[in-house]
């Protein structure tokens, strides 16, 4: 397919922060050419009861490149990505090497080019290797265009260190986020601490793991005043937490897994690892809170945290198998047919806000209007569809949500003007 | 049943056949050649991941005495330390024509697990904290025996003591006593008790010494040295001032009550009196009827149908 190939999307509701619209949408030449009726072009897409919005963008995926290519690659991540609908994704810099190089972040990123799915955000370690012993190069890496620094994977433990990060990176303008998990207090945890894994009879993660981290992590934000981004909440007290440190006005950001929102503890009952998550599957009572914080605004983005495995990998005891499930092709789905939630919310936290945070919202989450570069989803919530872990573009296949049925799906997306899903299918 | 798990899959009703089946059993295991030939042409594999010595030999004594045949896997001189996997491993051990595993692992579930990699069935001999359904049969087993009540432990309080939150004997137990309608009392410090057990059908107590007049059965866990590493206990001269049956301790006990344990025992921490002065100890009383239990199961299991086998057999 030819870059100068127009397309019109006929008959779909226009999603933008002022409102709703029908129109016909012209894509030329990478931009949005024009809105309107009985616009022609060379591909002509019936999007009829589909409502179009700027393409969505991931906060938290694993790609796994380099270094765990037999789980996923960029460019099978970036597939898995578009068929999402999203047409950005944070890269975590949990790779091998770690993403802790201008070299490395710059494999990823052309990686990500040369897919040509969707764009390749690399995000920086904040710490060396993810140790948490020194710091990554910053500078360095913000010159090549990061913007997010994580240890994902592992919390930054050490008080001094996360104090020196947020100060020495205030200047730079970036944004350190924070897998909050003290891990003094999650040794050898397996799932969420609480009746289910003591019939179980096996080590349970305790809620107060992650609050206190993020407690601390208020304070050092209150203390230095630089951005802060909390990775995957999973418990009502961190809603709590963030939604008073939000109050006081600190320039903090969070966002939730759609599986935090749709799956509880209790699924862990058969010892399917395919439920290992880190954080882990909470209660009920979270799972509430959590949608509460969703709706009111105290959490910004709902993110993936895609994290593929091996299926050999997976195929261990409960308490030596990784954590961590797909995200990407399930996650609209998930999130309308768990959350009540109105179309502007689910693209408010699937796409303006996560681009905000990413920052890059001067070309991605924008508006759907003419002249914006046309990074697009088109997707319909009303209909239903059934998960199959065998088609799925992702390499691995361990999703939770295998044979569940999911309102909302994707239909077409949009790349830098091109169609590279369409139908549900990827073009590329 | 194919196979068993958890003793949260057994009703009441299996639980008090399986005692019954494990009476005739144990009619067989005292007869001068206590061999029958019920399970012949069965071969049962005990797949020890982790290393228990007394548990495996029992097993497969059990298995003997129905005629079984019997493979050994023990983790620590195979392929698993070569890097197998626990699905190859399991999958090859199929491929061999096992028709049960007895399967032991250090970790929460595996037994379960393994049930989608193979069709023989499964006999968890002891997974992780989580479940040891044959310890919790014989040990209602003796229990029922010894008073006499075979259908029932309705009015009899149990205390288990020691260390609960680790103990996938005392899981077990606590489903078994109180199926069969026994008061379950669980002493231990809060530190050795999980996280959350609202739910469970059992009173708690923090010292040994308020329980001790008050006991059918005093049932005395393991108690790990290692615990103390990780801020679990002080040390263990406290866990023992407050937690072990002491000679002065046993003085106090109910002349009828029992005192057992899953061994192996930890002398000088749980128990520091000999256990063979105790009246009340059945300890090796479990172990020989541990053979018997398991008889039970493996019968129950591989050739429930079949109880006209198992009479031919006690004729033969």
């Amino acid at each position: 397919m030819s870059s100068t190939q127009s397309i019109v999307v006929r008959g779909a509701t226009l999603v933008n922060p002022d409102g709703l619209s029908s129109a016909d949408v012209l894509i030329a030449d990478g931009l949005i050419a024009a809105i309107g009726t009985g616009l022609q072009a060379d591909i002509v897409i019936d999007a009829t009861d589909c409502y179009i919005s700027s393409g969505f963008v991931d906060l938290h995926t694993h790609l796994r490149e380099p270094g765990k290519e037999e789980a996923e690659t960029i460019e099978t991540g970036c597939r898995a990505a578009a068929l999402g609908g999203f047409t950005a994704v944070v890269a975590m810099p949990n790779t091998d090497p770690a993403q802790d190089s201008v070299l490395v972040v710059r494999f990823v990123r052309e990686k990500g080019v040369e897919a040509g799915l969707c764009e390749v955000l690399p995000s920086g370690c904040i710490t060396m290797g993810r140790l948490g012993e020194t710091l990554a190069p910053y500078g360095a890496l913000a010159d090549e265009g990061v913007h997010i620094f994580t240890d994902d994977g592992n919390g930054v433990q050490d008080p001094l260190v996360m104090r020196r990060a947020l100060e020495y990176s205030r200047q730079l303008g970036v944004t350190l986020a924070q897998h909050c998990e003290v891990a003094r207090l999650t040794e050898g945890a397996v799932m969420h601490e609480g009746s289910c894994c003591s019939s179980m009879g096996v080590p349970g993660w305790p809620a107060i793991a992650e609050e206190l981290m993020l407690h601390r992590d208020i304070e050092l934000v209150r203390l230095t005043g630089a951005p802060m981004h909390f990775l995957h909440l999973s418990t009502a007290g961190s809603v709590e937490l963030v939604r008073r440190a939000k109050a006081d006005g600190l320039p903090v950001t969070a966002e939730v897994t759609p599986h935090h929102l749709a799956l509880q503890d209790e699924l862990l009952r058969g010892f399917d690892p395919v439920f290992k998550v880190n954080p882990p599957l909470r209660t009920p009572e979270d799972i509430a809170a959590l949608k509460t914080g969703l709706l009111d605004g105290t959490i910004d983005a709902v993110a993936t945290d895609h994290a593929p495995h091996a299926a050999h990998t997976k195929e261990q005891p409960l308490d030596t198998a990784p954590p961590g499930m797909l995200g990407l092709e399930t996650a609209l789905g998930v999130l309308n047919t768990v959350v009540d939630i109105d179309v502007q919310r689910i693209v408010e936290v699937l796409s303006w806000n996560p681009a905000r945070i990413a920052g890059v919202a001067d070309h991605q989450g924008r508006p759907v209007a003419v002249g914006e570069p046309a990074h697009l989803a088109i997707f319909n919530l009303a209909s239903s569809w059934t998960v199959s872990r065998d088609a799925l573009a992702s390499k691995s296949k361990n999703t939770p949500y295998h044979g569940m049925n999911l309102r909302g799906r994707v239909l077409h997306t949009i790349y830098n003007g091109q169609l590279v899903v369409q139908e549900g299918v990827a073009l590329r | 049943m194919k196979h068993l798990l958890s003793t949260k899959d057994l009703t009441t009703d299996d639980v008090v056949a399986l005692l019954h089946t494990a009476d005739h059993m144990s009619e067989i295991s005292n007869r001068p050649q206590p061999k029958v030939p019920a399970l012949r042409g069965h071969t049962v594999a005990s797949v020890f991941f982790e290393d228990s010595t007394r548990t495996r030999l029992s097993f497969e004594t059990a298995a003997k005495r129905l005629s079984a045949d019997t493979m050994t896997f023990s983790a620590s001189s195979s392929s698993v330390n070569k890097g197998e996997s626990l699905r190859d491993t399991i999958e090859t051990l199929t491929a061999m024509g096992v028709g049960t595993f007895v399967v032991r692992h250090k970790s929460s579930g595996v037994p379960q697990q393994i049930t989608q990699w193979t069709s023989a069935s499964v006999i968890n001999a002891g997974d992780g904290w989580h479940q040891h359904p044959t310890q919790a049969l014989l040990d209602a087993y003796t229990i029922t025996r010894e008073f006499n009540s075979p259908e029932s432990l309705e009015g009899r309080t149990i205390a288990i003591v020691g260390d609960i939150k680790h103990s996938r004997v005392a899981r077990s137990n606590i489903d078994v006593f109180t199926k069969l309608g026994a008061n379950v009392i669980l002493v231990a410090p809060d530190t050795l008790l999980p996280n959350d057990i609202s739910t469970w059908p059992v009173g708690t107590s923090a010292g040994i010494d308020e329980v001790l007049e008050d006991v059918d059965v005093l049932y005395m866990l393991r108690m790990q040295r290692e615990r103390m590493d990780t801020a679990l206990i002080p040390g263990l001269g406290e866990y023992v001032s407050r937690f072990s049956l002491t000679e002065k301790r046993a003085e106090r006990l109910a002349p009828h009550a029992l005192v057992m344990h899953p061994g192996p025992i930890n002398r000088g921490v749980e128990i520091t009196v000999d256990p063979s002065d105790l009246p009340g100890s059945r300890i090796l009383q479990q172990v020989t009827n541990g053979v018997a239990v398991r008889m039970a199961v493996l019968f129950t299991i591989l050739g429930g149908e079949a109880t006209a086998t198992l009479s031919q057999g006690v004729e033969a």
